[in-house]
């Protein structure tokens, strides 16, 4: 178990830069889920820390040794992959032990560790199979039990659920979630999914284009969206982002229509962000939005509502309570919630500190 | 009739599928089938036509003759020899190719090394150059090195293999690089992780090639004949040709018979058992 430490990593192909300089530091025993869309560049840091990459620049620690130039094998971490990677000729017990044996742990201390290992996951029955008499969620379990049978400083996971069905997937989650808090083990996860980014992380590493948005708790992530690109791709249905033009005590939203809503600057062009579930229906006033509700999707618990900021083509998604029967053609009338608005720099989609936030 | 007829129409084109398989394999087999009747008669029995088809009393005597070093035309070189010489030469050439082609395709699938696709291509083109082609050279070399009549002088130039080499390459293509990565995290480094996970999954490869370059091999004539001058480093096909004159009386047919069924068994046994081998190795292993 250790601390990861990453300063300002780069990574280059070929002289062109895909990962821009990353820097943070994971304290001990910290579950942080790099989380981004595909081709952000998430995979390839999970891969400059597991030695599988190149690092083009920058300083990695792992246990407070600068391990950049090191081997995977010398770095003390354990990986576990997206198609799980099982040696498929060997057991599931020689799968698990095969790292040990190349360590030269002596043969009942080998034994016992997968045995251990076995037990958490719940493999016993399995050990003498081979990966491909078992099931996806077993070959996940098998995969997952061969890194930590290790016991490794760092516990990479290179998207590990996306190749479960829907259901398996939660199981798993909250199997990897309880593993974690059991084994206390410093983990890197990448993941697209971000409901397995919310429910992990200590903390997200939120990436987009080689960079890194934001890096902060989930909570904070949702709350306080560093960027543009993070308000829109954590939640979801994603938060409405609108440009509106400031005027005094309020702004003008697309299709003309004037909107008094406190703590905005004083005149120029802003994203304004809101979130489906901050839009409430109201009495039509000066500090609501017109909607024209396009479609409702009834979920049961709440619903859905897609429409169109009323005479603009600006699409709107609303969370509507469970009980709502509201139907596609009508208008209803949204107050947003002074106190959950979000404001955008329209020129660099950073957020701007307005007066009236927390 | 109408009824009937899609059923009549299955039969009968189950008659002529069989018809013409059954024609196929007699076409195929009967020489063999002849090889085997012709040792179990005398020569005088195989010149006199009508040829008989059926075994005749002789099998013993011709196989015992065979043996005893009846065969004054080889030299006196033992059938034994011969085909001591043989499995020597077909199984040098058939492990060492696998060895060769083996190192070779790992080096170019695995490593990233200066000139890699060069390599490659230097190896892919051999294979447009026939072994006769560069046989003259290939003479002069063994002579410099005193190779010839030696088993290095038969096998050496032989196994280098392009196809093999192409073989392995494609299936080692195959292998996730995951596999690679996840030997990498667990601690493997390249010799152990050709040794632990890369072999044991190229085994049914291996077992293919095998049976295909110990034929080859075994079935060699050219190289043999130029590179071995003594009979006793003979392999059973120059022994073979040896052994028939131009004049058909001179020929002991029933012992030329006697080799030609031993030189044609041990290939069959070697097809066989490892075809068995390999078909319980494709559905046990699994990429």
């Amino acid at each position: 178990m250790a601390a990861i430490t990453l300063k300002d990593i780069r990574k280059s192909y070929a002289g062109n830069e895909v990962i821009h300089g990353i820097s943070i530091d994971i304290p001990d025993g910290e579950f942080v889920v790099i989380v981004g869309p595909s081709g952000c560049g998430k995979s390839t840091l999970l891969r400059m820390v597991a030695g599988l990459e190149e690092i083009t620049s920058g300083t990695l620690e792992i246990g407070g040794r600068v391990v950049n130039d090191l081997e995977p094998r010398q770095r003390d971490i354990a990986m576990v992959f997206q198609n799980y990677a099982l040696y498929p000729h060997m057991s599931v017990r020689e799968n698990m032990a095969y790292g040990l044996k190349i360590s030269k742990l002596p043969k009942p201390e080998i034994e016992a560790r997968v045995a251990r290992a076995a037990d958490m996951l719940e493999l016993q029955p399995y050990l003498d199979r081979k990966p491909r008499a078992l099931s996806g969620g077993q070959r996940q379990r098998v995969a997952m039990g061969r890194a930590l049978v290790r016991d490794p400083a760092a516990l990479l996971l290179d998207e590990p659920l996306s190749n479960l069905d829907a259901k398996l997937r939660v199981q798993m989650r909250l199997e990897i979630k309880d593993m974690h808090l059991r084994t206390g083990q410093t983990t890197l996860y990448v993941t697209h999914d971000q409901v397995e980014a919310m429910t992990l992380a200590d903390r997200l590493i939120v990436m987009n284009k080689g960079i890194a948005e934001q890096i902060a708790t989930p909570l904070e992530v949702y709350e306080r969206p560093a960027s543009e690109f993070v308000a829109g791709f954590i939640g979801s249905p994603a938060m409405n982002i609108l440009t509106v033009e400031c005027r005094d005590g309020g702004a003008l939203l697309p299709g003309g229509h004037p909107l008094a809503l406190a703590g905005l600057p004083a005149a120029g062009q802003v994203r304004l962000g809101l979130r489906p579930e901050d839009l409430h229906p109201a009495q039509p006033g000066a500090d609501t939005i017109p909607v024209e509700l396009r479609s409702v999707e009834h979920l049961g618990a709440d619903a859905f509502g897609y429409g169109t900021i009323a005479g603009s083509e600006m699409p709107l998604v609303l969370r509507l309570p469970g009980s709502t029967r509201a139907q596609r053609g009508e208008r209803i009338d949204l107050r947003p919630d002074p106190a959950q608005i979000h404001l955008f720099d329209p020129a660099d989609g950073r957020r701007m500190t307005a007066r009236t936030q927390k | 009739m109408a009824e009937a007829s899609p059923f009549a129409a299955r039969g009968a084109g189950r008659l002529v599928a069989h018809f013409w398989m059954i024609l196929g394999v007699i076409v195929v087999a009967f020489p063999v089938y002849y090889v085997f009747i012709a040792s179990t008669h005398t020569t005088q029995t195989i010149l006199r036509p009508p040829l008989p088809l059926l075994p005749g009393p002789e099998a013993v005597r011709n196989y015992q003759d065979a043996f005893s070093g009846g065969i004054s035309k080889i030299g006196g070189v033992s059938l034994w020899r011969l085909l001591a010489n043989t499995t020597i030469v077909a199984m040098g050439i058939a492990l060492g190719k696998i060895a060769i082609s083996m190192a070779s395709a790992y080096a170019i699938v695995f490593f990233r090394f200066p000139l890699r696709m060069a390599c490659f291509w230097l190896i892919f083109i051999t294979l447009m150059l026939p072994v006769e082609v560069r046989i003259q050279p290939t003479y002069k070399v063994m002579v410099d090195l005193g190779l010839i009549d030696t088993y290095p002088g038969l096998i050496l130039p032989l196994i280098a293999s392009a196809t093999a080499t192409l073989l392995f390459r494609q299936f080692f293509m195959t292998i996730p690089d995951e596999l690679l990565e996840a030997a990498r995290v667990d601690g493997a480094g390249p010799w152990r992780f050709f040794k632990d996970i890369l072999w044991p999954l190229s085994l049914t490869n291996v077992a293919a090639i095998f049976v295909i370059q110990f034929i080859y091999g075994w079935t060699q004539y050219l190289w043999p004949l130029l590179v071995t001058n003594s009979n006793e480093m003979n392999t059973i096909v120059i022994a073979l040709k040896k052994m028939i004159s131009f004049a058909d009386a001179d020929t002991p047919w029933n012992l030329v018979m006697v080799t030609s069924v031993l030189a044609i068994l041990p290939p069959i046994l070697v097809v066989v058992l490892m075809q068995r081998w390999f078909v319980k190795g494709l559905v046990e292993t699994e990429k």
